[in-house]
């Protein structure tokens, strides 16, 4: 049985078969990407996940579990984070709140005791803010950390977004496009971090990527897409030199030339 | 400025970021504690009404200045507030129960009533809610045997023990206490997990569930600690005014609390206690100035709501952060005294304004 396993799934907008009988399974612990042409269907499988559209055929399993019917949050609370392909922060929130919000599927409390901050609470949110810290630690965010979201670079928002992911402590991290719009420098420290993620906190990534030298460098396997179907999958390497592959980039060169 | 430095994850969750801090709303505590004693009834009934209306709009804040669900029928929740606080003291019920109770009905009907309208978003929730408070009010006129319809309900000054609250200074030391304690509650609700989902589910719904925040759980929460704390404002409003009827809690009295919020500051537990300064504020201001104004002016009818809706234009446009963004500004200036620049925050204003839009 895998970790993460996508069975048939098929999901259409209007006309627009946006998705059409996708395979995929994920191991516990690997990088998986997904890689594929403007319009591939790549972000409308992340949205499935989360619940925010409604398959039209097949389920997703997670630790031999169908997720494909429950409500948003429950995604979120057995275990999946996510980022999104355009950022979505609590933008006039500071940067340790957006972190503390990364805290909400730990929370043991209830309101009455909340609403008398009781030593319990307290206790809580002291750890919430110690997870808190480390994470700004480990994504050298002090800079930051008391700053509103909207006044800092498109980067640097980017980081705290994964850094949000990071405070749910999941199993399963999905990564938009982690690297769209960062500088050189960032994309470096991205793939360094992402590494870290793997090997030090052991949870297992799902990605969608365009930049394909920073698949190369980290990711285990690939899938790609092209118009809701898959091309094919499998080494990270078989994947990058498979002819259909190539063709459905056509045009599209600069993806591969790309640093 | 000063700068804090991190050394205890503890000095974060305080309630006063800085001992300072602690010490100026002490003597401000202080003084609404001795300084009526020195006033005449007229200004104690001004400084208690400040009171019972900043309760009730801290209850509109929690749901539309924090939530971002904006309810226009609140005066549906200080209604029954305010009834049950009636009926109870009228059965001779004691007043420990009375404002409890006002506040827990208040809330059960804020989570019944919560549960389906919250299914609704922006405008569609507003309606719904206006539509809530047409029919609290219709049950109010006609269930008469508990409420006595249109000839409404006169109350006695209720007591705890052998202490009762018959004189304007001591129902104002009952809604001051009220008051403070429910700042405390909203305080330490809005720095614990439930105050932060809701501001979370404010900025961004997608982004709130992908952190396994439930929406309807969490804006039913909102809706429900909203009209508890509005429904003990309204039992408190019983007691000072002594009277009630259906009339008393219109339409316009919804729109009243929503003035509050918005003049003093969406988002802020400042902004509700200066909203409602200003709203017991102005129109006694209006009166007391009345004689000074040109008699063409004097004569006009309905000159409050006319200057009271300029005002919420006027704010709209030029603070929208409010009373209370006017207040920051203010006492930053003072902060930061010879190094002030004109434009610190003009990217916050900027940003507003886009929003609205
Ligand atoms: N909510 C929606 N309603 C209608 N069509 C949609 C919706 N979401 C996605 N689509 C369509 O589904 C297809 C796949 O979109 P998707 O966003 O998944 O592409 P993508 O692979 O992430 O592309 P990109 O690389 O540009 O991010 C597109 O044709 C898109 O127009
Ligand atoms: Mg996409």
């Amino acid at each position: 049985m895998s970790f993460f396993e996508a069975k048939n799934i098929s999901i259409r907008f209007g006309g627009i078969r946006a998705l059409e009988l996708v395979n995929f399974d994920v191991k516990k612990g690997e990088v998986f990407s997904i890689i594929g042409p403007n319009g591939a269907g790549k972000t409308t499988i992340f949205n499935c996940i989360n619940r925010y559209y409604d398959l039209d055929e097949g389920a997703f399993i997670f630790n031999e579990k169908d997720i494909s019917r429950v409500r948003p949050h429950v995604v979120a609370n057995l275990g999946i984070a996510r980022t999104f392909q355009n950022i979505e922060l609590f933008r006039r929130m500071t940067v340790v709140d957006n972190l503390l919000l990364g805290r909400h599927r730990r929370r043991r409390s209830n309101l009455f005791a909340e609403a008398l901050f009781t030593g319990f609470v307290r206790k809580q949110e002291i750890e919430n803010r110690e997870k808190a810290e480390d994470i700004i630690d480990f994504l050298d965010l002090q800079a930051y950390r008391d700053q509103i979201i909207e006044n800092l670079p498109y980067g640097v928002q980017k980081t705290v977004e994964i850094g949000r992911a990071l405070a749910m402590e999941p199993e399963l991290l999905l990564l938009d496009e982690p690297s769209s719009g960062m500088t050189l420098e960032e994309t470096e420290e991205l793939s360094f971090w992402i590494t870290d993620i793997k090997e030090e906190l052991g949870i297992t990534i799902l990605m969608v990527e365009h930049n394909m030298k920073f698949i190369k460098e980290i990711s285990d396997r690939t899938m790609a897409m092209s118009f809701g179907e898959v091309i094919t999958q499998g080494t990270t390497a078989e994947v990058l030199e498979h002819p259909e592959v190539l063709k459905a980039y056509l045009g599209e060169e600069d993806a591969f030339t790309e640093n | 400025m000063r700068f804090v430095m991190k050394k205890k994850y503890y000095e974060d969750i305080r309630l006063f970021k800085y001992r300072s801090t602690f010490f100026w709303y002490l003597a401000l505590v202080t003084g609404c504690l001795t300084i009526p004693i020195a006033l005449d009834d007229y200004f104690i009934s001004i400084l208690t009404f400040i009171c019972i209306y900043a309760v009730g709009a801290l209850g509109l804040m929690l749901l539309a200045g924090f939530t971002g669900q904006v309810s226009m029928g609140h005066a549906a929740f200080f209604a029954i507030g305010s009834y049950t606080a009636a009926i109870i003291t009228t059965k001779g019920g004691p007043l420990l129960l009375a404002i409890p109770a006002a506040g827990i009905l208040a809330g059960l009907m804020g989570i019944i009533i919560g549960l389906p309208v919250l299914r609704l978003s922006g405008l569609y929730l507003s309606i719904a809610t206006i539509a809530l408070a047409f029919i609290v009010e219709e049950i109010l006129v006609r269930w008469e045997s508990l409420t006595r319809g249109n000839l409404g309900i006169y109350v006695e000054s209720p007591s705890i023990g052998p202490l009762e609250f018959s004189s304007g200074i001591s129902l104002y030391y009952l809604s001051f206490v009220v008051l403070i304690i429910v700042i405390l509650l909203a305080k330490n609700i809005l720095r614990s997990p439930t105050g932060r989902a809701m501001i979370a589910i404010r900025d961004s719904e997608v982004a709130a569930q992908a952190m396994g925040i439930s929406l309807p759980k969490f804006k039913t929460t909102a809706f429900a600690i909203s009209a508890f704390f509005t429904g003990i404002a309204g039992a408190l409003y019983t007691y000072k005014i002594s009277f009630i009827n259906p009339e008393s809690f219109t339409l316009l009295l919804s729109i009243e609390f929503l003035a509050m919020i918005i003049i003093g500051g969406l988002g802020s537990v400042h902004g509700a206690i200066f909203g409602a300064i200003f709203f017991v504020v102005l129109p006694n201001a209006i009166i007391l100035t009345k004689d000074y104004l040109p008699k063409f002016v004097r004569d006009q009818t309905g000159l409050e709501a006319a200057l009271f809706g300029l005002m919420i234009i006027l704010f709209i446009l030029f603070e929208p952060m409010g009373l209370y963004g006017r207040w920051l500004k203010i006492k930053y200036y003072f902060e930061t005294f010879p190094l002030y620049k004109k434009d610190t925050f003009k990217r916050e204003k900027s940003y507003q304004k886009v929003e609205r839009q």
